[in-house]
């Protein structure tokens, strides 16, 4: 046992002299650093509080504790948050029944995630019908718009991509050419730009007094931009289907559509997962970008806070929660991603 | 699409279609006069931009609730043209955006720390109704160096953020005055402070407003204190849309109401005991004499709802700046009668 461990120490850590000078080096700095982050993070911290005249030497956790409603739910009427979570767990129940791999129903399952679970999250969210008082979007802030936002993008921006896809290898040179350029137009510039041309620029080609809502404009836009990505993912899966099948839905007497539909994309989906997730993670950190047109996500939410004259000079804090807020996210994500890759890679075997 | 976007569009279309139909019949008969104001009372609340976070003028507090010294003035207007402080939509607004979302009808009035100036009135077809508070550049010393005056402040180092005008601001002073301030340049305002905390220059500069906050955020705020001299001009204030000029009017006259209020000594406390004066300025403000609030198209308890929502001027000062607040020097945001700029036009 105590020789794998010294051997394992040996090929891992010490390998020639440069890998055992770098090991070195790494254990000084942490444990430089570490100590203090941790004197600074947990031993002096304070965790309760209602200003900042509590906090002292150490990270001030009271000013999370105190904002923690607002970082979730922004400024969502409070007797009506239990609505984002119950949609919350909506989404969460559609989305597990649509990647459990054992499910018998996993296609009617994501197809159910993307016009049904919608719907739903978009009745409790917006309200205003079966005696569920209206809440305007304007109010909606916090981790929850990112969520929501990125679940939207997503739900518009994937079947809008498949026809891109689909559009840029069209025989048809008008319908070609034109998925070709939208494609590369919103490939071509920062997803700022889009952002404020949605915001800015939109309502100037409207009549006066006659406004768009912010909210939609900001999903409109991230949806554009996204579908565009995308779709050159699925137009990769689609290369990626061997000529051969389309030749055999072809022979069986299938048309474009039904080939596609039950021969090619289901093949191409499969060789893209990888690459959706890895966009839908980019997309969920990208919402942040919305806090620069007056909406109030997570990041947007925790700058605002800081202003309050209760709370001014936290940075350090507010910007470390939602560093971990966004990493716990993420990585579940990419989690996700690699057990689909392995799954895949098996099932190929 | 979503089933929430899709509810959403078709909200959106039924009022799109609803403003093109009053828009038409509008185009047909004799505009009524101040079309904002109508489209208010209809809608029900004001829609008040406002910045989308600055300690002093805007935030929000643990609840959610919009505080500060602009959402005091949208609060006032809000009583004044609906009878309810409560009724305002507030719009966060970034400094990228601010003027667009006026231009384009999504906020009735911009009450947002901005600058009024001559490209933003005319470039931009803005209306600039009011100054309700005068920034410019000011200093934040500690109190150790023992000056009482920028004019003493020879030879001293000041943090301030990068971005020319600071900096040219301090260079011309300095050069007015026969002196030498030096500058050190900082990135972000943490590192400003931070850099003035541990003593590596004798003070801070910023605008005064941004100054208060500053102050408040270090480790020993009675340690430092702000110098009475302000010496660049950011006079901010209130902005609407050209085109509807009875709107502007109201705006202009709310704050006129406030800072009258405080001259003639009406605090929120006391509008109701203040309804039995016989100083005919007072009787007039609150709508006894004079028939002011009809004329503007409201009635005439409107200025008199205004003070009561969130007190005169300089109650609203004292709540968001004063010295339980922030602490920034009233200096030259005083009224005219205590040494400062506010000069409140007549009611009459």
């Amino acid at each position: 046992m105590t020789e794998k461990i010294r051997r394992w120490i040996h090929t891992n850590l010490f390998s020639s002299p440069l890998m055992g000078l770098l090991t070195v080096f790494t254990i000084v700095v942490l444990a430089v650093v570490l100590p203090a982050l941790f004197r600074w993070a947990f031993l002096d911290a304070v965790f309760v509080g209602s200003s900042r005249a509590v906090c002292g030497g150490g990270a001030c956790w009271a000013f999370i504790a105190d904002r923690l409603d607002q970082f979730i739910y922004g400024r969502y009427a409070p007797a009506e948050r239990w609505r984002v979570n119950l949609a919350g767990l909506v989404l969460l129940a559609f989305t597990a029944l649509a990647i459990w791999p054992r499910n018998p129903f996993r296609v009617l399952c994501v197809a159910l995630l993307v016009t049904l679970c919608p719907a739903i999250v978009g009745v409790l969210m917006v309200g205003g019908v079966f005696g569920l008082a209206f809440v305007p979007t304007d109010q909606w802030g916090g981790l929850s718009l990112n969520i929501i936002l990125t679940f939207a993008t997503v739900a518009i921006s994937l079947p809008l991509g498949v026809l891109l896809a689909l559009g840029r290898r069209s025989g048809l040179p008008v319908i070609r050419w034109a998925c070709t350029i939208f494609i590369e137009v919103l490939r071509g510039v920062p997803l700022l730009t889009v952002l404020f041309m949605a915001m800015v620029m939109l309502p100037m080609f409207l009549p006066e007094g006659i406004t768009f809502d912010r909210l939609l404009r900001a999903i409109v836009g991230l949806s554009l931009f996204v579908s565009a990505y995308f779709a050159e993912i699925i137009r990769g899966g689609l290369q990626g289907v061997p000529r051969g099948q389309y030749e055999a839905a072809a022979a069986i007497g299938l048309g474009f559509w039904g080939a596609h539909r039950q021969v090619v994309l289901p093949q191409a989906f499969r060789l893209v997962v990888p690459g959706i997730v890895n966009t839908v993670i980019d997309l969920f950190k990208d919402t942040t970008l919305v806090s620069i047109i007056g909406l109030f996500d997570l990041l947007g939410i925790v700058g605002q806070s800081l202003k309050d004259p209760n709370w001014l000079g936290l940075g350090r804090e507010g910007y470390a929660f939602a560093a971990l807020v966004f990493f716990v996210c993420c990585y579940a994500m990419s989690l996700f991603s690699q057990s689909v890759e392995r799954r895949i890679k098996s099932a190929r075997h | 699409m979503t089933k929430a976007g899709r509810t959403l569009l078709k909200t959106m279309f039924s009022l799109a279609g609803g403003a093109l139909l009053s828009a038409s019949a509008m185009a047909q008969t004799i505009p009524p006069p101040g079309p904002t104001v109508e489209a208010i009372k209809k809608r029900g609340e004001l829609v008040c931009g406002v910045d989308a976070g600055i300690p002093g003028f805007a935030f929000q507090d643990s609840s959610g609730a919009w505080k500060g010294f602009d959402v005091a003035y949208c609060k006032a207007l809000a009583a004044a043209v609906l009878g309810d402080p409560n009724k305002v939509k507030y719009v966060g607004t970034t400094a990228k955006v601010r003027f667009t979302v006026l231009q384009s009808g999504e906020i009735d009035v911009l009450i947002r720390d901005s600058t009024l100036t001559f490209g933003r009135d005319i470039d931009l077809g803005l209306t600039e109704v009011a100054i309700n508070f005068y920034a410019g550049q000011g200093f934040m010393v500690r109190k150790s160096l023992g000056v009482k005056s920028a004019a003493e402040l020879n030879g001293a180092t000041m943090c301030m953020l990068t971005g020319a005008t600071l900096e040219l601001n301090i260079a011309d002073y300095a050069r007015s005055k026969g002196t030498t301030i030096n500058s050190l340049l900082f990135e972000k305002s943490e590192e400003a402070f931070a850099a003035a905390e541990s003593g590596r220059c004798d003070g801070y500069t910023d605008d005064t407003g941004s100054l208060a906050a500053a102050r408040s955020t270090m480790k020993v705020p009675d340690d430092w204190m702000i110098l009475p001299e302000v010496i660049s001009k950011e006079p901010l204030g209130l902005h609407t849309r050209d085109g509807d000029y009875r709107w502007s009017d109201i705006v202009f006259w709310v704050d006129a109401a406030l800072k009258t209020a405080e001259e003639f000594g009406i605090t929120k406390e006391n509008v109701d005991e203040k309804k039995s004066s016989t100083d005919p300025f007072v009787r007039r403000v609150l709508g006894l004499e004079g028939d002011f609030g009809k004329k503007l198209g409201l009635d005439n308890e409107a200025f008199a709802r205004a003070i009561k929502a969130e007190g005169n001027y300089g109650q609203i000062y004292d709540a968001y700046f004063g010295p339980k607040a922030l602490g920034l020097p009233r200096g030259i945001n005083n009224l005219w009668n205590q040494g400062g700029l506010h000069y409140p036009l007549p009611f009459r």
